[in-house]
């Protein structure tokens, strides 16, 4: 195949243009950057797998975290994620069509399916970030103790999840947030909770029905359940009211395990990203015919080994992040 | 660029017709292996949730097979490695394959060292 532009040193070793195990020079440092690539991740899932396996009995689990589909109410865990996948592999599929097509010098069809690869990477990246979106604003909300720890609030009767909103008391409190017009020295202020500390205490209190779920599983694999006794004597150890997650505190249980899902999904996304943006410069140049000129798809071929690859990084972290 | 592609695959049960039958093909497996995977996470039978080996759950034991599987694939059919050189595969696999088996075995060891410390040792870290 005539990959090589013409320089007339084709004879010599060092003129250029050798394929060495058959692939191109192009091809097989894309499969070396994706290789180190791979490694990058690799070494963000098995810190993750650190972290882990060092709190390995309070690990939050992730059906219960991740139980939203958009536009519908109620528990559906894994669903929306499992569509997500499906999505990424679709798209895998039109891109390596996109490459088959494009072997065959078939324009029209590598412009068909290149489209539909950036059409199913942006509704994945879209789907990603409200699933961002919902993690960080959170569902139930919870109280954090000194130690980091996270009391969650079950209702006896039901067994369900109790909302903070269900049970806390409201108390005409001191505590205003501050803003920039008070302050002198203002850098500012953490969001207020929607309820405080003492009010989500002493609705506990008056509310016989609510109990406290600790991090920890039991040998079922759930949470553990403290009875009432038990409860009224863990909230004395509460300090503060914790709603969604972010980097520093997480309703759902171990700080760590938000901070891994940013930085791993982020990463993760921002792949996604940019391969949708990489997809669209090469979409455009095959509608301009660049690679009909240059008589052959290889620059498709590349992009399709990127996108691939995010999507097989993907698998990994839907099992280790959703399914494990 | 190789135009002649591998058409078998499951080891040369299933051949294929063409490069474009055998996308489709391999799409119907990946989607069947993940729907078992969330079958499996819904579902969660008590008989892999409580049995275990190597000290993890046997249901992991299955999810992580089966991401291999789908991983595995994803790289031969979707990558092409399947109609790469051998000598060019094997440096692209079994490179990245030994350096994280590597980082696997030290990490998850100090971690379940540093459990133990937490669990035993004079450490009070949850009041």
């Amino acid at each position: 195949m005539d990959s090589t532009v013409s320089t007339g040193t084709e004879d010599s070793v060092w003129g250029g243009g050798n394929r060495p195990l058959g692939a191109s020079y192009g091809k097989m440092m894309m499969w070396f950057f994706l290789m180190s690539d791979a490694l990058t991740f690799s070494g963000f899932l098995v810190a993750y797998g650190f972290s882990r396996f060092k709190f390995i009995e309070l690990w939050p689990i992730a059906d219960e975290v991740f139980t939203h589909v958009p536009f519908f109410h109620g528990n559906f865990p894994m669903y929306y994620v499992a569509f997500m996948t499906f999505i990424l592999i679709m798209s895998s599929v039109t891109m390596v069509l996109a490459v088959d097509a494009g072997h065959k010098m078939k324009q029209n069809k590598v412009v068909i399916y290149m489209f539909l690869t950036i059409i199913g990477g942006a509704i994945f990246v879209g789907s990603q970030a409200w699933e961002w979106a919902t993690f960080i604003k959170g569902d139930y909300g919870a109280l954090e103790t000194n130690s980091g720890r996270i009391l969650q609030f079950v209702d006896a009767e039901t067994g369900e999840r109790a909302a903070l909103a269900d049970f806390a008391a409201t108390i005409p409190d001191v505590r205003q947030e501050h803003v920039e017009s008070e302050g002198i020295w203002y850098y500012g202020d953490a969001s207020m909770p929607s309820y405080s500390l003492n009010e989500v205490v002493e609705g506990f209190k008056a509310t016989p029905n609510i109990l406290i779920r600790t991090e920890y599983l039991n040998e079922e694999g759930e949470k553990t359940l403290l009875d009432r006794k038990q409860s009224l004597a863990k909230i004395l150890e509460a300090n503060q009211v914790v709603e969604g997650a972010n980097l520093i505190h997480n309703e759902y249980g171990s700080r760590l395990f938000a901070d891994f899902f940013f930085f791993i999904t982020g990463f993760h996304g921002f792949h996604v990203f940019s391969g949708v943006v990489i997809n669209v410069i090469i979409f455009f140049n095959v509608i301009l015919g660049t690679y009909e000129r240059r008589g052959h798809y290889e620059m498709v071929e590349k992009v399709g080994l990127y996108w691939h690859f995010v999507d097989l990084v993907w698998v990994f972290v839907f099992t280790f992040f959703y399914l494990v | 660029m190789a135009h002649e592609h591998k058409l078998a695959i499951f080891r040369g049960l299933v051949k294929f017709k063409s490069n474009t039958q055998k996308i489709w093909g391999v799409l119907i497996f990946l989607t069947i292996v993940t729907t078992i995977e969330v079958a499996f996470g819904i579902i969660k039978p008590r008989a892999l949730t409580h049995s275990y080996f190597l000290g993890m759950k046997l249901l992991n034991w299955i999810f992580i097979i089966l991401t291999l599987v789908k991983a595995y694939y994803i790289a031969w059919d979707f990558m092409h490695l399947r109609d790469e050189k051998t000598p060019f595969r094997r440096v692209i696999v079994w490179t990245p394959i030994f350096l994280v088996c590597y980082l696997i075995f030290i990490l998850l060891f100090e971690a379940d060292y540093i459990y133990n410390v937490y669990t035993d040792g004079f450490i009070t870290w949850d009041f």
